[in-house]
Order: C-alpha cells, then sequence, then structure tokens
C-alpha cells in the first residue's frame, strides 16, 4: 500500500467503529444483567480452575489416583479444604482437576453435536424437498427419545470408558440443533436480503456461507454455551452409572458414584464434586440466558 | 366555540430509556368537540400515537413518565382515575381501534365468542338487572356488525378471524370497539394495512358513524390524505410537538408552519400532473436532548436566528388556527 | 427494450388439504421501450410483484415469454442468468430487510461487484464509495452497520447496490412504501434524476396512484393477475376507461380541504386469486356489470390509440372511441 493510500483508507479503528460500538453495547446490556454476570463469574472461575489446575492444587499426584491410607476419609481442614476420599487422596485437588475432564466433555460433545447438526439442518432448512424429510425425520425419531436413556444405551453397547461416553452424548445431541439451525434457516431463505442477493447473482453456497450462516451465529452461541452445561451433566451421569469415566480417573459423576457409598457420615467426598456440576451446569445457564439477552435482535432495539 | 369532549392540555411525557431520558412529547395540546374528528397527522416518530395511548392507560410506567398536563374527558383528568373507574371508561366512552385487526383478534375463538365476551366484560359495572345475558349479547352483537356493514352477519359471526379479509377484520373491530356506545372513538392508522378500494369503504363508515350517530373520533395517520378527506380538524405533529393545529379547510389550503408546508410539497398530488416534489432534507433531532430552540430549527427553509436558541410559543395567526412558530408571533409582535 | 408475452405464473398450493393452482399472473403482456418508466398499479393479490420477480428470476414463470432486448430470457442457462444480473436488478419494498444486518455497508455494496468484475482491495472500496456518492452518501458509511441507518438512507444503499453494475433495466418494487413521505419525496426525486442521468428503463411497482402518477410516464393497471387497463400515464389518470381503474383512482384520498367525505367507489372484497370470478374478474364489484356477458365471458381489448388500451365490454359499446380496434382475446 502506497502512502498516498493509507492516508485515504480510514484506519483500523475507524473501520471499525461500529463494531466497537456494538461490543460496547453488548457489554453494557451483559454489564446490566445480573444473573449473567454471576454466570461469567462462575465460568471465569472454572476457567481458571481449567487454566492453572496442576500448578495450584496442593497434591497433584492425587489427581490421578495416588494412594495415602494413612489419610483416608479425612474431614474438610487446612491441610485437606474438601477433606479425602477413601483412598486417602485429597478431594480439593481431584475436584480442581476434574473441571479440566468436564470442560474436555463439554466442548468435545457440543463440537461434535454442532458439527453433525448444524451442516444437516442447513442442508435441510436450504434444499427442503425430500432431502428435508429424510432428515427432519430421522432427526425427530431421535428427540422422541429422551437423550440420556439412549445415551445409556449407546454407552452401554459401546461399553464404559470417558472416551465412550463421550460419542454416546454427542451421537444424541446433534438433533436439537439441526431443529433450531433448520428452522433459522427456512425463516431466512425467504428474507429479503437473501432475495436481493439472489437478485445480484450470488450462487447458493455463497447464500449459504454469507447470508445464512452468519445470521444463525447467535441461537448456536446461545444453544452452544447452554448445552456445555448440560453436557457435562450428562456425562457425571454417565460416570454416576458407571457408564463414563472410571475412579480414579477424577471426573465429578465418577466421584460421586463412589462417594455416595460413604454418605452422610463422610458427605465431602460427594458433597464438594456434587457442589462442582452444580455450579458449572448453573454458571453455563445463567451465561447462555445473558447471551441470548443481548444477540436477540428485539432486545437490541 | 363548543365544550370539547376531550381536551389534552399542556402533556409532557418522557420516556426513561436505557440511553437517557427520552422527550416522547412537550407540551401538547389539543381537543376534540362532540360530534367531530380530529385527525393527527405526523411521520415516525412524531409521537402521534403515543399522545393518545394514555387517554386509556395503556401506557407502562415505567418506562413512560407522565411529567406534567392532563386529559380531561368530560371535566374528568384521565391521568389520575383510578383503575376500576379506567375500566368503566375504557368501551363504555372511549374506545379504541389499532392498525393490524389480526393482532387484537384472538385466531382461536369465533368473532362471536370474541364479541360477546368483549360486551360481557363491558357490562361489569352496571347493575345485574340491566345486564344482557349471552344470548342478548349475541343478538347486540350482531346488531353492531350490521351497523358497519358486514355483509351476512348472522352467518359470519360463527366464522374466525382467519376466515376474513382485512377490511372484513377491520369492521369487526370497529363494531366490538362501539358495541359499549362510547362517544369518542379513537382510531390509529385504522387503514394502513388495507387495499385503496378497502380504504375508501372504511373511511366511508367512519364518516357515516360520525355524521349519523354524533361519535367523536381522533384518527391517528401518517396519510395527509385520509385526514383530508374525513376529518374537521387536524393537528400536524412532529418531534413530540403539535406544530400546526387547525381546521382542514384552513391547514390543506394555508399551511402556516414550514413544516406542514414541507409535508403538503413532499406529497405527490393523486389529481394532478407531476410538478417536482421538494422532501424535507435532515432527519428528525434526537430526542434524548432535544434542541434548545425550535425542534424543527435544522431543517426549516424560513428558520430565524432567534430559532436557534428560543422555543417557540404558539401562536394563533387567525381564529381557530395555531402554529408553534416564530414567523407567526413575530407578525403579531405578541412573542 | 422489455417485452413480456402472455406471461403465466402460477403456484402450487394446498387449499384446504387440496393441491391447486394460484394463478398470480395470468396471461398478461408488456412493452417497455427504453428509457421508460411503466407503472405497475394494483391491490394485493393482483400480481404486480411477482410479474417483476418472475422477470429476474426470482420465481420461475408457467408459460409466456420475457425478451429483454430482443433476446428470449424466459429460460436461461447459469451463465445467461448470470449476464441478465448485469442488465437487470431489483429494489425492494422494505429497506430495513434487504441489506443483510451482519454486512457492512461496503461489503453489502461490494457483493455484486465482487461476484461479477475482477475488483478488489482499495479499487473495489475506491468503486464502491463513488457509488455511494451518487447516491447521495458519504463514505463515512462505508463501515456502518445497517441498523445505523435510517430507512431512506437504507433505500439509497440499495440503490447503490443495485446500480454497482450498471443495469439499463430496474424493477422497483414498491421502493418507497415503507418510508416516511418526506423521505419519500427526496428518494423519487433521485429516482427520476438517475433515471434521465443513465436514461434507465423502470419497471415501477406500486399500490400508490400518486407515486406512479409523478413517477412514470405510462401505466398499467392489474387485477387479479391481469392488466385491465394500460397506457400512457396522463390519458389513464384524465380519462381512466376500466370501470377499476375509475374506482381505484376515485378511492385515493387527497390531500387537499372539500372533499366529499362519504364516496367510497367500491363494494366488496378483493376476490382470492385462487379462485378468481368467471368472465371478467371485476364483474362482481362493477356497477356496469352487464348480466350474462360479464359473468361468462373474458372481455376484450379495446385499444383507444396512442397505446391506451382497456380490456372491458363497455369500450366496445362505444364511449366515443375513435378509431379503435377490437381485438377478441382467445
Amino acid at each position: 500500500m502506497t502512502a498516498t493510500e493509507q492516508t485515504n483508507e480510514p484506519g483500523w479503528r475507524e473501520r471499525h467503529a461500529s463494531t466497537i460500538r456494538m461490543a460496547r453495547l453488548y457489554a453494557r446490556t451483559f454489564r446490566n444483567n445480573g444473573s449473567a454476570m454471576l454466570g461469567l463469574g462462575i465460568i471465569t472461575v472454572f476457567l481458571l480452575a481449567v487454566l492453572l489446575g496442576p500448578w495450584i492444587v496442593p497434591y497433584p499426584e492425587d489427581a490421578t489416583g495416588a494412594i495415602n491410607l494413612a489419610n483416608k476419609l479425612q474431614p474438610p481442614s487446612a491441610s485437606h479444604w474438601f477433606g479425602t476420599d477413601e483412598v486417602g487422596s485429597d478431594v480439593f485437588t481431584r475436584v480442581v482437576i476434574g473441571a479440566r475432564v468436564s470442560l474436555q466433555i463439554g466442548l468435545i460433545v457440543t463440537g461434535i453435536a454442532m458439527f453433525i447438526g448444524v451442516p444437516l439442518g442447513i442442508i435441510a432448512g436450504f434444499v427442503g424437498g425430500w432431502v428435508e424429510e429424510a432428515i427432519m425425520r430421522v432427526t425427530d425419531v431421535f428427540l422422541s427419545v429422551p437423550g440420556l436413556i439412549l445415551a445409556i444405551a449407546i454407552a452401554g453397547v459401546l461399553g464404559p470408558g470417558i472416551f465412550n461416553a463421550m460419542l454416546a452424548l454427542s451421537l444424541v445431541w446433534w438433533p436439537g440443533y439441526v431443529r433450531l439451525i433448520q428452522a433459522k434457516t427456512l425463516s431466512l431463505k425467504s428474507a429479503i436480503y437473501v432475495d436481493a442477493a439472489r437478485s445480484i447473482g450470488a450462487g447458493r453456497l455463497r447464500i449459504v456461507f454469507v447470508h445464512i450462516l452468519p445470521n444463525c451465529l447467535s441461537p448456536i452461541i446461545v444453544k452452544g454455551s447452554m448445552d456445555m452445561g448440560m453436557a457435562i451433566l450428562g456425562a457425571a451421569s454417565l460416570g454416576f452409572l458407571g457408564l463414563g469415566a472410571q475412579p480414579p480417573y477424577p471426573e465429578w459423576g465418577a466421584m460421586i458414584s463412589v462417594g455416595r457409598n460413604y454418605l452422610p457420615d463422610w458427605w465431602w467426598y460427594s458433597f464438594f464434586p456434587g457442589m462442582a456440576i452444580f455450579l458449572t451446569v448453573l454458571g453455563f445457564n445463567l451465561l447462555g440466558d445473558g447471551l441470548r439477552d443481548i444477540l436477540d435482535p428485539k432486545g437490541r432495539e | 366555540m363548543e365544550k370539547p369532549l376531550l381536551e389534552i392540555r399542556d402533556y409532557r411525557l418522557n420516556f426513561n430509556t436505557f440511553d437517557g431520558v427520552y422527550h416522547a412529547l412537550d407540551g401538547v395540546n389539543l381537543s376534540v368537540v362532540a360530534g367531530q374528528s380530529l385527525g393527527i397527522v405526523g411521520e415516525t416518530g412524531c409521537g402521534k400515537s403515543v399522545t393518545v395511548r394514555n387517554v386509556l392507560g395503556l401506557l407502562p410506567s415505567p418506562p413512560a413518565d407522565v411529567i406534567s398536563g392532563e386529559i380531561l374527558y368530560r371535566g374528568k383528568d384521565l391521568l389520575r382515575v383510578d383503575q376500576k373507574e379506567m375500566q368503566r371508561i375504557r368501551g363504555s366512552e372511549i374506545a379504541m381501534i389499532f392498525q393490524d385487526p389480526m393482532t387484537y383478534l384472538n385466531p382461536v375463538f369465533s368473532i362471536g365468542t370474541q364479541m360477546v365476551d368483549a360486551i360481557m366484560a363491558q357490562q361489569k359495572s352496571l347493575p345485574r338487572e340491566q345486564r344482557k345475558n349471552k344470548r342478548e349479547a349475541r343478538q347486540h352483537a350482531i346488531a353492531m356488525l350490521e351497523k358497519v356493514h358486514l355483509p351476512n352477519p348472522e352467518k359470519q359471526i360463527d366464522r374466525y378471524p382467519h376466515e376474513l379479509s382485512g377490511g372484513m377484520r377491520q369492521r369487526v373491530l370497529i363494531a366490538m370497539a362501539l358495541s359499549g356506545a362510547p362517544k369518542l372513538l379513537i382510531a390509529d392508522e385504522p387503514t394502513t394495512a388495507l387495499d385503496v378500494t378497502i380504504q375508501a369503504q372504511i373511511l366511508d363508515l367512519i364518516a357515516e358513524l360520525v355524521e349519523d350517530m354524533g361519535l367523536s373520533v381522533i384518527l391517528i395517520t401518517h396519510d395527509l390524505g385520509v385526514v383530508a378527506k374525513i376529518c374537521d380538524r387536524v393537528a400536524v405533529m412532529y418531534a413530540g410537538q403539535v406544530v400546526e393545529y387547525g381546521s382542514v379547510d384552513d391547514v390543506f389550503t394555508r399551511p402556516r408552519h414550514p413544516y406542514t408546508e414541507g409535508l403538503l410539497r413532499s406529497i405527490p398530488h393523486p389529481g394532478r400532473p407531476p410538478e417536482s416534489l421538494s422532501g424535507i432534507p435532515g432527519f428528525l433531532p434526537n430526542l434524548l436532548s432535544p434542541p434548545k430552540g425550535c425542534r424543527f430549527f435544522e431543517r426549516c427553509p424560513k428558520a430565524l436566528e432567534k430559532c436557534r436558541e428560543t422555543p417557540p410559543r404558539i401562536s394563533r395567526p387567525e381564529k381557530g388556527a395555531e402554529a408553534l412558530c416564530h414567523l407567526y408571533s413575530e407578525e403579531r409582535g405578541d412573542a | 427494450m422489455l417485452d413480456v408475452k402472455n406471461l403465466t405464473v402460477g403456484f402450487p398450493v394446498r387449499n384446504r388439504g387440496e393441491k391447486a393452482m394460484l394463478m398470480a399472473v395470468n396471461d398478461v403482456s408488456l412493452t417497455l421501450n427504453k428509457g421508460d418508466a411503466l407503472g405497475l398499479v394494483g391491490e394485493s393479490g393482483s400480481g404486480k410483484s411477482t410479474i417483476g420477480r418472475t422477470i429476474l428470476h426470482l420465481n420461475p414463470s408457467t408459460s409466456g415469454h420475457i425478451a429483454l432486448d430482443g433476446e428470449e430470457i424466459t429460460r436461461l442457462s447459469a451463465a445467461g442468468e448470470r449476464a441478465l444480473r448485469k442488465r437487470a436488478q431489483m429494489i425492494f419494498q422494505d429497506p430495513h430487510s434487504a441489506l443483510n444486518p451482519r454486512m457492512t455497508i461496503l461489503r453489502s455494496v461490494a457483493e455484486p461487484l465482487v461476484l461479477h468484475t475482477r475488483l478488489r482491495g482499495s479499487a473495489l472500496r475506491e468503486k464502491v464509495g463513488e457509488l455511494l456518492e451518487t447516491v447521495g452518501l458519504q463514505k463515512q458509511f462505508l463501515y456502518r452497520y445497517p441498523h445505523e441507518l435510517s430507512g431512506g438512507q437504507k433505500q439509497r444503499v440499495c440503490i447503490a447496490r443495485a446500480m454497482a453494475l450498471n443495469p439499463e433495466l430496474l424493477v422497483l418494487d414498491e421502493p418507497t412504501s415503507a418510508l416516511d413521505v418526506s423521505v419519500q419525496a427526496q428518494i423519487l426525486e433521485f429516482l427520476k434524476s438517475i433515471q434521465q442521468q443513465k436514461s434507465l428503463t423502470y419497471l415501477f411497482i406500486s399500490h400508490n396512484l400518486a407515486v406512479v402518477r409523478y413517477m412514470c410516464n405510462r401505466v398499467a393497471v392489474m387485477y387479479l393477475g391481469k392488466i385491465v387497463e394500460q397506457g400512457p400515464t396522463e390519458e389513464v389518470f384524465k380519462a381512466p376507461r376500466h370501470p377499476y381503474t375509475k374506482a381505484l383512482l376515485e378511492a385515493v384520498p387527497l390531500p387537499e380541504a372539500g372533499q366529499s367525505r362519504r364516496t367510497a367507489p367500491l363494494g366488496g372484497d378483493i376476490p382470492s386469486p385462487l379462485n378468481p370470478p368467471t368472465g371478467c374478474a371485476f364483474h362482481t364489484r362493477c356497477d356496469k356489470a352487464i348480466a350474462g356477458k360479464c359473468d361468462r365471458v373474458p372481455p376484450p381489448e379495446v385499444d383507444f390509440g396512442h397505446g391506451h388500451v382497456a380490456s372491458c365490454f363497455l369500450g366496445v359499446e362505444g364511449q366515443g372511441t375513435t378509431g379503435e380496434k377490437i381485438r377478441e382475446l382467445a
């Protein structure tokens, strides 16, 4: 770029003034939403645990199931904030490290679900005809069976294990995205700006990728955020039933599953992993709600 | 001059929004004489709908915040009546119809069911022996449908809203509004969603109700033609103020306010060969921080230096005509 | 320049569970010369928008022919359609929804150029800036999003986008009916001036007779998928021949004092286009309808000279018509 062009061409700030303004507005709307901020706070703590986990926990070796029977089933104390479990591992360490497992589960399950669901939804909505019929009927079949039950069945067939649990959850999670995106695509397909794009000669691919997909992003983000929490809950449920992660793997559901044998006297063993699940799911849901509020175009006017 | 049926005096209303205080209405003065029709005309954002919403207590507060003024209906201030009294006034004294009838008709009930419900609800304030039973209410509903010239009312009354055309739905809504025999009908853009020939029918009906039944009407519209056709008086609104107010004959033949002149020069006349249109350049001022002087100053071709700083006051260039403009206070020297 | 012959457009619909064909446009013929502005007027269900959309291949046609400069464009290959886009463009009714809310004005206006030319980078930005200037918008709008613009500004952006490829024909579908009158006036003035500057041809679709009289040199009045009258604008407005045109003109309230209040020229509703009346589609609302004739036989097209044509039996019976040629229609 020559010097003269540089003076003609507005700078980055100027070119993105609208985006900056919009981001500010989003931030302001979000800040004024108490529950969304609470959600954001919880998720921040959760992400900090994920990022810094191995360096901040007091007994890193306990995460992978170190045995220290002398310390077993100690109540919460200064040296073991959340107490210890039946083999003497520090529950606090295992809960913090468990955040990594949960995030991994959440990301992989929602990721795979989106990866299958969004393209199918767009194809169904945009192409129509028998293709739509076929995709939507298969989706309906999946949606008519309760997701967790189906996941239990799949995980049962595949055999227990964290990887199989994620696979099973992904396989039951995508239909929700198909429904959401198909409905959105149908309404966008008849939008006037899509007509306008056709009339200036935009091809089908361009219409899908430039005009339809970007306008589907808001609902995808909102649903994705809420599904993170639900997927973590789902994986924990499978773990609890013995179909997911296996002890001593530091997964919250599996921890509760073992810990419930020690209730009520050694309550801390299942209480703290339970709180971790509860707060994480709550956090993602509140965040999702908050995102819906700011991304909903009706709310913006 | 006759005593007005409804009088709005120095009405100021703000909306408390996220971005600050939006000065929606600033000192609105209007009146409707019994048996007459008043047209309120203006463009998007001028406050014409907001002005009449609170006649029936329809603006939620917050965000709406009445700063000053009164809305006097037969001497009673509607801004200060209690819920129960407002209930009584709605329907039996003042009724309202809107642009899109479909929004106000429930798609899952037949026309008859909804009309009977409305009639039954309206008579709650009456003593028990004067109330109609369901059968009588239905008879009354049919009579009302007949009054608004819905063809075959006995048959149509059992149909559902989606089975009727837009024009018929608007007739049903008018019948429903009139079923409590109100004295004043407020019609907010009643024909905007309709085709021209159907619009003509509905306007004809409204004119008939005024002429034959002595109904008073406030008609809100953006269409100058509609006002000119069926109204007696007209109020032109701009940026939350009534900038010109007078008889239709007067305002349309001799507009006083530069904004009214601009509006009239903006619309092509369907009955004459084309002349060039001028439009009104510029934009509505931001009512979050309204201009200090005249709200039309920025766009006014005749603006004086004092219009920038001093807000104009209502002046009466002639009997019965009012304009919110320095040009006339100047002429009469009473600024 | 544009020649539409016997165009029929039907949409398959389900009416109470039964498959039916909605004849939105029924055997319509139109001709536009270069530099013409033809107003297509009618009420809802008249099919006026469908004609515009069909010419631009946004709807398929059922039968009939469309030719642009003598070249048949009724059925086109993908390449032919691309070529058509450069020559004919459309402006839509609602500027608020005609722009992709996630695209900056720059990207929206650049889109046709990206699709059809090799302009990229700073040259593209330059060109878009010029286009915005021709529609009266400053360059500062380049990086704005549609929701930051007023209705009139958005419509100007849409015009800039449509003008990007220098089309010869513009189909304007109710371009100002979503705008306030003071803004409408500016847009109409502007559309008129660029039409003269670039000798564009307009197909101007509107329900607003005043706007059509202002903008167009010729006008065609549609009712239930058919053209009932067409001719030079001033002739049609001063001496309408078809009873429907007359009624339509009388129905418009005028912005002037001293009108009679009680004049609804037409009773009844517009019949459903799914099930249009036999014979002359207007006979159910026409006070001059001749029983046994208008309700049975489609009316003939009567030529009143200067291309002023109306489809009505009354014309045949002589209403002071000079040298008319009578053509029976099918």
